[in-house]
């Protein structure tokens, strides 16, 4: 019996002894640090160097740029819980859908692979929404539509906004875990809701 | 204090997927040894990764490092069932080279090869590209690891047919799922702290 505090089986609606069930059931290694993975993440022991709201805003934002409102609206409801969460929801929504395009794209270094480059946008925050994220999470959510969309864009100047913004190194690494991390979850739900069913 | 990035400056670096061993320098400040507590290296799983610049500044959050690292572990190494280990490692060359990778690519096409023997198909995924012809079965895994790496995901019940008919049980087609969408995590991740360099 899958345990109800699994967010992976949650986003998937997963029942006992269903499809998805028993594929997760198959690898308890992957389930039990998927939400390992979560729990670091979202309920970790040390909030000192990244608070939970810049957290879950970070995730409600990937989540609608993904464009997959039930994993959206799960965070957006997380970030509504949070001290300083709620006055963040509709902005961070609202950006969510501003921003959400097709990726990846990108650049590559000089060579063959330039044939390759892919132009796409790179997200500017309008100020009234900078008023209300503050400079620190408006850094965040220009990261993580990088991280997102085009990854291989990333370089140290993106970083270095980063740092200047307010951010320690530690904060960034797990701003990145972050962000790469929902990159794998939204997939593992959208995978295997495809599979389920097919 | 303001931390600040290690500034870069690359001679020759990897500018084409290849399955030669390169390298990766970090931008931001790896955790030194001397910082090392017992709780960073149980969180590397492995101790030897604390030569690695990549390892040593992702453990400077241990908890979320230590948790990636069993589930990148299982989703790859568990291979008592399931995908064999080549083809779990064909969706990870195929998200990354989708992504666009370079360093991700070349660890993991090389274990493409190593365990597959297939090299030269493995080179052609790299040379050409996700549309590469590799045969009905790695075309199959490879279309459904490029659909659900793109966002949004675009991965359809076409894919799963495709699957299937290539001879994929849905318990294989689970560990495709599991690592092309890992690979999604550990590109964003080595794409963005750091860059490859020739090989040390």
């Amino acid at each position: 019996m899958p345990d109800t505090k699994d967010v992976i089986d949650h986003l998937l609606g997963t029942v006992p002894g269903s499809t998805a069930d028993g594929l997760r059931s198959r690898r308890p290694v992957t389930r039990e640090n998927a939400q390992k993975s979560w729990d670091a993440l979202f309920a970790p022991g040390d909030t000192s160097q990244v608070t939970l709201a810049e957290r879950f805003a970070v995730a409600a934002f990937v989540a609608a740029v993904h464009d997959d409102q039930t994993i959206a609206g799960f965070y957006a409801d997380k970030l509504d819980g949070v001290e300083n969460g709620s006055a963040l929801r509709s902005t961070v929504e609202a950006l969510g859908e501003l921003a959400a395009t097709k990726g990846p794209y990108g650049q590559y270094p000089d060579g063959p692979l330039t044939l390759e480059n892919q132009e796409g946008p790179t997200l500017v925050i309008p100020e009234a929404d900078r008023a209300v994220l503050g400079d620190r999470l408006s850094a965040a959510l220009r990261h993580a539509h990088l991280l997102v969309f085009h990854p291989r864009d990333a370089n140290p100047a993106a970083l270095q906004q980063l740092l200047s913004s307010g951010w320690s190194t530690t904060g960034v690494v797990t701003l990145s875990q972050l962000v790469s991390f929902l990159a794998f979850q939204i997939r593992v739900v959208a995978g295997l809701k495809v599979l389920a069913a097919a | 204090m303001t931390d600040t990035i290690i500034e870069t400056a690359v001679t020759n670096p990897p500018v084409a997927f290849t399955q030669e061993k390169i390298g990766w320098t970090a931008w931001l400040k790896p955790l030194s040894e001397a910082e090392f507590t017992e709780r960073h290296y149980e969180a590397l799983v492995d101790k030897a990764r604390a030569q690695s610049s990549y390892f040593a500044l992702l453990v400077r959050d241990p908890d979320i490092l230590e948790a990636r690292t069993k589930t990148d572990n299982d989703i790859f190494y568990n291979t008592k069932d399931g995908l064999p280990r080549a083809e779990r490692e064909l969706a990870a060359t195929a998200a990354s080279r989708l992504n666009g990778c370079i360093l991700c690519a070349s660890v993991h096409s090389r274990f493409a090869s190593q365990y597959s023997k297939r090299e030269d198909d493995v080179q052609k995924l790299l040379d050409e590209g996700v549309s590469a012809d590799l045969g009905e079965r790695w075309n199959a895994i490879v279309a459904a690891s490029v659909a659900l790496s793109a966002t949004p995901p675009a991965f359809g019940p076409d894919h799963v047919k495709a699957l299937r008919n290539a001879g994929l049980s849905d318990e294989e087609i689970s560990d495709v799922i599991h690592g092309a969408a890992f690979f999604n995590w550990a590109n964003r991740l080595m794409l963005s702290i750091g860059e490859p360099t020739p090989a040390p």
